[in-house]
């Protein structure tokens, strides 16, 4: 009808004339809002829940689980909720969020003796896990450095080119991937380092890089390191899987150590989703490292004024999980020990891919499974392969053939590695 | 600025010829810190390390309504009154923890669940209860389908949502705010990039509404704008529209195609009754309009901290509904990806059982009767101790958690400096900070400010 048809052109309300606007009631405001595309991500745990298939395996979205497949919530975290039950009221946190929980998360990134948070010299709020804490940076470049742009790894998480897009700053492509050896193009990355521009931004995943799981060595992050100097870029680590990748946070956290090693003001996103199990309470924090005390300062203030029309101030819950756990030293030694045992099942399960994809033969090499490092796995596989995958076998990941190791179980190997063998070999 | 910066001299330059380089770094402006970096054999270079990109970031101003609470932490009489933020305080002043959420919290320690990623659109047991709350679990809308509700950060988040979504598929329209309203909601519409402009609605002669004011300016708005309506219990003011006056605003609308825009942050809280309090919006409904509406749980549940509430969208057809839903998840997931779990949890335990339905209710009454006998005590003690003949039953006329006083700055000021009270610049009081026993504490001091300063 044609009053359908003006709305789906977006022509301004004031535009339609009153008989028009008298038959509104058959039509609607918003006819002409498209259908929104399937987050890619979690749009696979959603066609996996549909599928009646008992033989289904979800190795899609990056959430943890164990050996029988089964969410987990830690040991450490469940005491601390123990703990915490009807002790405290739930008044707002302040803006920039719990100020124990923040102290103790920069002890992790920046190490326990930091002279920087001794110093005072790191502007931090609690921010809504690892997408608010990017999102908050990005509104904040964009508000203090309108001309400033991104330079964002290829590939990476795909929420990450939304939130620089939806935080309107323009993004550059950082060549990361070497698709033929399934690991780092050093040579590329450093090339785009010093092709741009000096002083430009660029987002750095501190460890376990998603979706690759390819990891820069010590050398060569000294390497980026130094380039970094000479170029003055601004480095922007989003860290969302510390203590996830060894299984040990401080070695985790090498690269940022190393960077701040050389003098560099970083930018960090931090997150407890993965390390903590900590997914659903939106729990992390954004830190930028300043000149000093007072610079600091003002920057914080800042970041909370973005916050502020936002969503105020960010939720209590995980801030207090979090602090109760990092505040104990009983506590926080059970979580250490818990997050080695998680990256521990995920390090034997890529062992275990490896060996089942070489013992059926396959002419394939599968070294990269246990060269990459974390929670995913990219394996290689085509969008058609991984289509077939899905169909023939209702095994469900992303299509850019990332695989979460962390959905991965003795359980289900055998019949993963199968499949995997099968769309390699047969077409 | 950033492509200069290697050829600008720098204080700290180091001629790394010959040895490992090191890296200086002015600290505090005085002393060398000199931070190994690793040696790249013969390169000699000047390294520019100290300036920060974000020298220019200057300090943003405290926020008025959070600030107040920050400057009453940090008063140390003890006659100080926090009437700043609208969070509820029991008679003795303390924060108040309702015991159905005490018992919700119980039973999901009891029940030990896990804490996966919600769907970005959030809990699906707190959308549906939380939907048939604001307009009735047998409304027709809901029935058909016709409503998309999103989990949202509390008010402010699901506020947020909205406005992003007004920004992305009506750029060319306007939002209409009350002026005064909740000073949180210019941020919101300007960080969303959503034009606004006021409409009359405070009228400080009969310390009421203006209400031709409100209409002659919600006609004059452009066709199609979007009008910020308070569902109940208006913030800052406590000033509702009769019934009648909701009748004749939601004709306004209509006759303007405009979009009503509900905030339902007090919801329970104005009259003490859930329902009473929706009045507003299902008539809107009842007529046939699309609308908005953001809700949220900070006060009626107490769970502030939680950031719960929602965004509504009524619309025509439950086709539409779906679309609009999945782009109000294609705006939240580069927001923070999916809502936190913990405050959807408790409200879906409470809304969605009967027994603690009903108990919530009876809280929610005691809460908002507490607040009502305050008002009582407040007028009485102003009407007893102030001379001038003045009228102050605008105090029992406004309703919610604040009473607009009337007072200005610089009275406000007076209140804060001279007798502890904290409160907001605008003459905004939190009654919900007030006790019994304060309130002649409080009448001595509004009298004061009012007649002896201007």
């Amino acid at each position: 009808m044609a009053l359908g048809a003006a709305i789906s052109r977006a022509i301004p309300r004031r535009a339609l004339s009153s008989a028009a606007t008298s038959a509104r009631s058959a039509s609607s405001w918003w006819g002409h809002v498209e259908p929104a595309p399937k987050d890619p991500i979690l749009g696979v745990t959603e066609a996996f829940l549909a599928d009646p298939s008992p033989d289904k395996v979800n190795v899609g979205v990056g959430a943890y689980r164990d050996d029988n497949g089964k969410p987990v919530v830690l040991e450490c975290v469940r005491e601390a909720e123990r703990r915490i039950a009807g002790t405290l009221n739930m008044e707002y946190l302040p803006m920039g969020g719990s100020v124990k929980m923040i102290e103790e998360t920069l002890k992790l990134a920046y190490g326990e003796d930091s002279e920087f948070i001794k110093d005072k010299r790191i502007a931090a709020v609690q921010a809504l896990s690892g997408t608010g804490a990017c999102r908050l940076f990005a509104d904040f470049q964009k508000r203090f450095l309108p001309d400033s742009q991104i330079y964002i790894p290829i590939p990476t998480w795909a929420n990450h080119h939304n939130i620089w897009r939806d935080a309107r700053v323009p993004q550059r492509t950082l060549r990361y991937y070497h698709p033929e050896s399934k690991g780092l193009d050093f040579a590329s990355m450093m090339d785009d380092i010093r092709n741009a521009p000096n002083g430009s931004f660029f987002l750095l995943h501190a460890c376990a890089h998603n979706p690759t799981g390819v990891d820069p060595s010590e050398e060569q992050w000294r390497e980026i390191s130094y380039q970094f100097k000479v170029k003055n870029h601004f480095p922007f680590f989003d860290m969302a899987y510390q203590g996830f990748a060894s299984g040990d946070p401080e070695r985790d956290a090498k690269a940022i150590r190393i960077f701040l090693e050389d003098g560099h003001p970083i930018g960090c996103a931090q997150s407890y989703a993965k390390n903590m199990g900590l997914y659903g309470q939106r729990i992390g924090c954004l830190s930028i490292l300043c000149e000093d005390e007072m610079q600091a300062v003002a920057v914080k203030s800042q970041l909370q004024q973005l916050a502020r029309p936002m969503y105020s101030n960010p939720p209590v819950h995980g801030a207090l999980i979090v602090s109760t756990i990092l505040g104990d030293t009983e506590l926080k030694n059970l979580w250490l020990k818990e997050v080695k045992g998680m990256a521990d099942r995920i390090i034997g399960m890529r062992k275990a891919l490896r060996e089942n994809l070489e013992k059926l033969g396959s002419p394939l090499s599968w070294e990269h499974i246990t060269n990459q490092i974390g929670m995913f796995c990219y394996s290689g596989l085509t969008p058609e392969q991984v289509d077939r995958l899905t169909s023939e076998f209702h095994i469900y990941m992303t299509r850019n053939g990332r695989i979460s190791m962390a959905g991965v179980t003795t359980g289900n190997i055998g019949y993963l590695a199968n499949a995997i063998h099968e769309v390699t070999t047969s077409s | 600025m950033a492509s200069t910066v290697l050829s600008a001299p720098f204080p700290s330059a180091v001629d790394l010829r010959g040895r490992s380089p090191m890296i200086g770094v002015p600290k505090n402006g005085g002393d060398h810190l000199l931070l190994k970096g690793k040696g790249f054999g013969r390169v000699r270079m000047s390294v520019a390390v100290n300036l920060s990109r974000f020298e220019g970031v200057t300090m943003a101003p405290p926020d008025p309504i959070l600030g107040v609470s920050e400057a009453f932490k940090a008063d140390t009489n003890e006659l100080k009154l926090n009437l700043g933020v609208g969070a509820y305080r029991t008679e003795e002043l303390q924060p108040y923890v309702l015991n159905v959420v005490k018992k919700a919290e119980k039973l999901m320690l009891e029940r030990g669940e896990n804490k996966e990623y919600l769907p970005i659109e959030g809990l699906a047991a707190f959308n549906k209860v939380t939907a048939e709350l604001l307009l009735g679990a047998d409304n027709p809308v809901i029935k058909q389908g016709k409503v998309a509700t999103v989990q949202g950060l509390s008010g402010t988040g699901s506020l947020r949502l909205a406005a992003a979504f007004i920004q992305r598929y009506f750029p060319e329209a306007k939002a209409l705010i009350s002026s005064p309203t909740w000073g949180n909601h210019k941020n919101i519409f300007n960080d969303a990039r959503v034009p606004w402009s006021e409409y009359r609605y405070y009228d400080p002669r009969t310390v009421g509404l203006d209400f031709e004011g409100m209409i002659a300016d919600i006609k004059a708005a452009p066709d199609g704008s979007f009008v910020v309506l308070h569902g109940c219990a208006h913030n800052p003011t406590g000033i509702d529209p009769t019934p009648e006056q909701w009748e004749k605003i939601a004709d306004v609308v209509q006759e303007k195609n405009h979009i009503p825009f509900f905030d339902v942050a007090y919801q329970g809280f104005a009259s003490g009754s859930l329902d009473t309090d929706a009045f507003s919006v299902r008539l809107f409904v009842e007529r046939g309009l699309e609308l908005l509406v953001a809700q949220s749980y900070s006060k009626n549940l107490g769970l502030y901290a939680e950031r719960i509430g929602a965004v509504n969208f009524v619309c025509s057809a439950s086709d539409v509904t779906d679309r609009v839903k999945s782009q109000l998840k294609r705006l939240a997931r580069p927001m923070y990806s999916n809502p936190p779990v913990h405050g959807a949890r408790i409200v879906a335990n409470v809304v969605g059982d009967p027994t603690l339905f009903d108990e919530w209710k009876q809280e929610m009454e005691q809460m908002a009767g507490r607040i009502k006998h305050v008002r009582q005590r407040l007028y009485d003690s102003l009407s007893q101790k102030d001379k001038s003949g003045k009228d102050w039953s605008f105090i029992l006329k406004q309703i919610g958690m604040f009473s607009f006083t009337g007072l200005n700055k610089a009275q406000s000021d007076n209140m804060t400096n001279k007798w502890h009270v904290y409160m907001t610049k605008d003459g905004r009081i939190s009654l919900a900070g007030l006790s019994l026993s304060k309130c002649e504490y409080l009448a001595d001091a509004i009298i004061d400010s009012f007649h002896n300063v201007s």
